[in-house]
């Protein structure tokens, strides 16, 4: 007879001493491990629950400003650093970790249309209402010495927007026309018109530096390339928009904000039909800033809110809102992409966290490991009606609830005419337009 | 898509340059540009030992009256199905959810594909770490001829080391007569309950008594909760609930009269079948009854649980055995086992063989993979009147005053019930049976006291710390209760099959697709007829034009044509089968309409 028991060693299970870690042998077998998908789906579902729970996006508010802040500039070189220009003519500098501001400066009169940094981060540059363009040291003036620009420029017209070239000693301002400038020169190196309407903003393309597009008040958005005379093309669409954006990582890619509440997401190779159409808000979008891993986007609107979208995405995946907060005027993208920063009417610049319920300073490796495993529960079951329902639900002000409300309703109704129309008409006769095509008028070359 | 990007006229030839030169990037939008050979790539090197090994694979389908081996999903294997996005949904692993699947079909699909690698390759891992268990299964093997059935506990006590051999030990207790009995989740904690009312709990390793009382009322069952904490008591009356100072801590007057518990860990539900006919639910984390149901089959005295999905099988005197759930009034199968009624139920921990045994005197082994059908049948002279599985897949009957034992082929093969493994004689009728989990011994409850017998391979060797561990901490314990709590199952997902919810919801989907054709007024994913674009350099005529306009729509209209012979054929072949398995056709067949 051949006889073997199960015997363990209890010292090869039990801890020696108190100052060591317990010992947790591990078997995968699954027998041992049973309902391994309801258990997951719980885990998924308590997990989802508490990022609902941990969603407490509001980091800091900056004030100071004296009228509403209209335009705001990211430092190319220091993340704590950032530029704010008002309604009344002032510059901020404000320190993101002190939180408070470090600097002020009277720039102009009326207000600051633009304000951009040099790719330097040694010198920054504002347009104003007075028509002039000042260039500006980003360090303080020394002991003694007075506040005063490097450079003072004085236009013809109203400058309305500015953009610094993210390689060259080149930048570009917009009012009447697109005007592009040599930092050494007082008079632009080429000036662009296509129409006659005023332009609201003109943006570099961050990957390839020598396109710009600027989109004014005549419902267009116009591309040119620095290196020609003439602009490249535009596209008509139904109503002004109000800013663009280029996507950082990818560089045909820019997404616009349009006064009919909604962005359009565009490949400038092929402008007739737009990526995707990002729709949430409920008043015009006013300001658009990518994330510096192109994936998301961030837009401030009137409707005193601002919401996140992914570029692949036509709704949004967060809303930040609060009580105080009025129209938000700008809005920007920390370099860090941790951080979004807005300022709006009420004189105040918000500083939010980008994902609402990440937990910020150190992570142990544990909460590390949880985070992530966390994650991808949340990410395999994010299907579930159950689970989607928590992860999607948003409290929302009044406002913008009954808002949401009654263009559904609207846009219920217009869809319904179409049906009726298509379906009481010869068939082929009334064609079926696109969500994507409906609000492109014409691209023109 | 429509929005495949052209190249650009507009763009100066020096940028075009910069272009050719670097390798053209993949972008998100460049749906139409990715090559469709998705099934061309080879897939990862099919182990075939690591393929045994996967976890849970080929357990999927529970589906009442079909064979599940042909449904087996083999995904990796059959590039063909990836063409067809809607035959995705047999990828379980996958975990795409219930709810309808995003709209971009080239993107779910590479995704499903990622995912699909991710499962493979972590399978592999965990059946790699089998190399770093540490314990191996105890064994028990006869000289050559020689019958391991008739060799005694004594022989095997002496042949043993120490440490074993005290695990074998007799507690006299001829008073208090028949025993319940119940080993912890652990395995480390046994407590018993005598008829006469007398209730004790200890850790049998180490022989601590943890309590012992007199209940002075009769005890039907005894059944520890999710923790060795808290004790189940099926009294006379009433159930209740006693910590493990034997204080009580509850008197549960909503479940009267019950004589068999059975505790679902996952879920936190003490299963009770009273005389009176029902079967209930009460959740222990927050003391509410689930669910009642009624069985409508009289006094109920057999429950086994699955441990593989949490359903109960219950015994009843016109000889089936029906499986329940909380969720749902009636039971999810019945299953017509014996003649006579059953006596005894008992469910493997894989959750893939029963064994049941009834008043026929005959011993069943079902197959509960779909078939529910008898894979081996024995005649046993007395009949056995208790069963038990062990982790390993041993069988035990209690018969009488004696005890039996069958082994299988090894892990998760059904018990042969040809020759016995052991067999024992105790001082009295058998009353209760368990087997300790992750230990080789046998606990074993009769009128003369209770008895702990060894058995060599009936435990599994190797415990996982975080699920049940045997050495916890009082610390490790409290952690583990709140994580547990914290993952409690809710008990409306407990079915046949319990990973139907990694199915994706092919209904709903439907559903969706449909309602939302229904409201846009136009099917938005239809395929766009096919416009034959112009050749170049004047070669399209109008002519050739709609010539190959038409050749596509003749191929069309060929394939269609080609799908409804098939079918016709079928449906002939069909008809042809069933018509030679019928009677030989009559005069009067004109008749019948």
């Amino acid at each position: 007879m051949k006889v073997k028991m199960l015997s363990r060693n209890p010292d090869n299970y039990v801890r020696e001493t108190k100052l060591d870690l317990q010992r947790v042998p591990r078997n995968y077998d699954p027998t041992l491990h049973p309902f391994e998908v309801p258990r997951e789906y719980v885990r998924a579902l308590n997990a989802t629950k508490l990022e609902r729970v941990f969603a407490k996006p509001f980091l800091a508010s900056l004030d100071g400003h004296r009228d509403g802040v209209n335009c705001l500039a990211k430092h190319p070189k220091n993340l704590a650093t950032i530029l704010s220009g008002a309604c009344d003519g002032e510059v901020r500098i404000w320190n993101l970790t002190q939180r408070n501001c470090i600097r002020t400066i009277q720039a102009h009169e009326g207000f600051v249309r633009g304000i951009c940094t040099r790719f330097c981060g040694t010198s920054f540059f504002t347009v104003g209402d007075d028509k002039t363009v000042k260039q500006w040291k980003m360090d303080g003036p020394g002991y003694g010495e007075e506040e005063e620009p490097l450079h003072t420029i004085l236009g013809k017209t109203v400058y309305t927007g500015i953009d610094h070239h993210w390689k060259e000693a080149v930048f570009a301002t917009c009012g009447q026309q697109v005007d592009i400038w040599d930092e050494q020169r007082t008079n632009p190196i080429c000036s662009m018109t296509w129409g006659f309407d005023s332009i609201s903003s003109v943006k570099f393309n961050p990957v390839e530096t020598f396109l710009l597009g600027s989109c004014a008040s005549d419902r267009n958005i116009v591309l040119y390339d620095m290196r020609q005379a003439t602009p490249l093309k535009k596209v008509i669409l139904d109503m002004r928009t109000n800013t663009i954006c280029w996507n950082p990582m990818e560089a045909f890619i820019f997404t616009a904000a349009n006064e009919d509440y909604n962005l359009y997401t565009f490949d400038m190779r092929a402008l007739d039909t737009p990526v995707m159409v990002h729709m949430d808000h409920v008043s015009a979008v006013l300001d658009v800033d990518y994330s510096p891993t192109g994936k998301e986007f961030v837009s401030a609107s009137f409707d005193k809110s601002i919401r996140i979208f992914p570029v692949d995405k036509s709704r949004s995946r967060e809303v930040y809102h609060t009580k105080r907060m009025q129209h938000v005027i700008c809005v920007k993208w920390t370099s860090d992409s941790k951080y979004i920063m807005c300022g709006s009417d009420e004189m105040n610049i918000r500083l939010w966290k980008a994902n609402a319920s990440e937990k910020l300073g150190v992570l142990t490796s544990r909460e590390k490991a949880a985070k992530d495993y966390n994650q991808k529960l949340k990410e395999k079951f994010q299907h579930y009606p159950h689970i989607k329902r928590i992860a999607r639900h948003r409290h929302l002000p009044k406002s913008i609830y009954s808002q949401i409300q009654e263009q559904r309703i609207m846009k219920e109704a217009r869809r319904r005419k179409e049906v009726n129309r298509i379906k009481h008409s010869k068939p082929g006769s009334v064609p079926i337009v696109s969500e994507k095509k409906k609000h492109i008028v014409a691209v023109v070359k | 898509m429509e929005t495949a990007p052209k190249p650009g006229r507009d763009v100066p030839p020096k940028k075009d340059k910069l272009q050719t030169k670097r390798k053209k990037p993949r972008r998100y939008w460049e749906e139409e540009t990715v090559p469709t050979t998705d099934g061309a790539s080879p897939g990862p090197p099919c182990n075939k030992k690591n393929r045994e090994l996967r976890p849970q694979r080929p357990k999927n389908a529970h589906i009442l009256k079909k064979s599940r081996i042909s449904k087996q999903p083999q995904v990796p294997k059959k590039p063909r199905e990836w063409k067809n996005p809607e035959s995705q949904r047999s990828l379980s692993g996958a975990g795409l959810g219930s709810s309808p699947l995003p709209r971009s079909k080239a993107k779910t699909r590479s995704r499903l594909e990622v995912a699909e690698a991710e499962e493979e390759e972590t399978s592999i891992k965990a059946a790699r770490s089998e190399l770093l268990l540490a314990e191996e299964p105890g064994f028990l093997e006869g000289e050559d001829g020689e019958d391991t059935a008739k060799i005694c506990q004594a022989d095997i006590v002496e042949a043993v080391d120490i440490a074993s051999a005290a695990k074998h030990f007799d507690l006299n207790l001829r008073q208090f007569g028949p025993y319940r009995l119940n080993y912890s989740r652990t395995g480390r904690h046994l407590a018993f309950g005598g008829r006469r009312g007398h209730v004790a709990a200890l850790d049998w390793v180490t022989k601590k008594l943890m309590c012992e009382i007199n209940v002075m009322e009769a005890v039907r069952d005894i059944r520890f909760l999710h923790s060795e904490a808290l004790l189940a008591v099926a009294q006379n009356r009433w159930l209740h609930i006693y910590d493990n100072q034997g204080i009580e801590l509850h008197c549960i007057r909503r479940c009267d009269r019950v004589t068999r518990l059975e505790f679902l860990p996952f879920h936190f539900l003490l299963a009770t079948a009273s005389e009176t006919g029902f079967l209930t639910y009460l959740d222990v984390s927050v003391g509410k009854i689930v669910a009642a149901l009624n069985a409508r089959a009289g006094r109920l005295d057999v429950m086994s649980q699955n441990p593989y999905n949490a359903v109960i099988h219950l015994g009843h005197s016109n000889g089936t055995v029906s499986l329940w759930s909380p969720a749902m009034k009636e039971p999810l199968a019945k299953i017509l086992c014996h003649r006579g009624g059953v006596r005894a139920v008992a469910v493997d921990s894989t959750g893939t063989y029963m064994a049941t045994s009834g008043l026929d005197h005959q011993l069943k082994i079902f197959d509960l993979r779909g078939t529910y059908q008898p894979l081996s049948t024995r005649t046993l002279p007395h009949g056995a009147g208790h069963l038990a599985f062990s982790q390993r897949g041993l069988l035990v009957a209690g018969m009488g005053d004696v005890v039996n034992i069958w082994a299988g082929q090894g892990k998760g093969s059904p018990p042969s019930l040809e020759q016995p493994y052991l067999t024992h004689r105790l001082s009295g009728p058998v009353h209760g049976l368990q087997f300790c989990p992750f230990e080789d011994v046998l606990g074993v409850g009769h009128s003369g006291g209770v008895t702990s017998m060894l058995v060599p391979g009936a435990g599994e060797p190797n415990f996982d710390g975080l699920e049940s561990n045997p050495y916890r901490s009082r610390k490790q314990r409290q952690e583990w209760e709140v994580k547990a709590l914290l993952e409690k199952v809710p008990a409306e997902l407990i079915c046949l099959d319990p990973r139907a919810l990694a199915e994706v919801d092919v209904i709903s989907l439907e559903q969706g697709k449909k309602e939302r054709i229904e409201r846009l007024g136009y099917d938005p994913e239809a395929k766009a007829p096919f416009q034959p674009k112009p050749k170049q350099k004047g070669r399209s005529s109008t002519a050739s034009l709609v010539k190959r306009k038409r050749k596509v729509m003749d191929e069309e209209h060929r394939d269609k044509v080609r799908q409804s012979l098939q079918l016709q054929q079928q449906q002939q072949q069909k008809e042809a089968k069933a018509k030679s398995t019928g009677a030989r056709p009559s005069a009067l067949d004109r008749f019948v309409r």
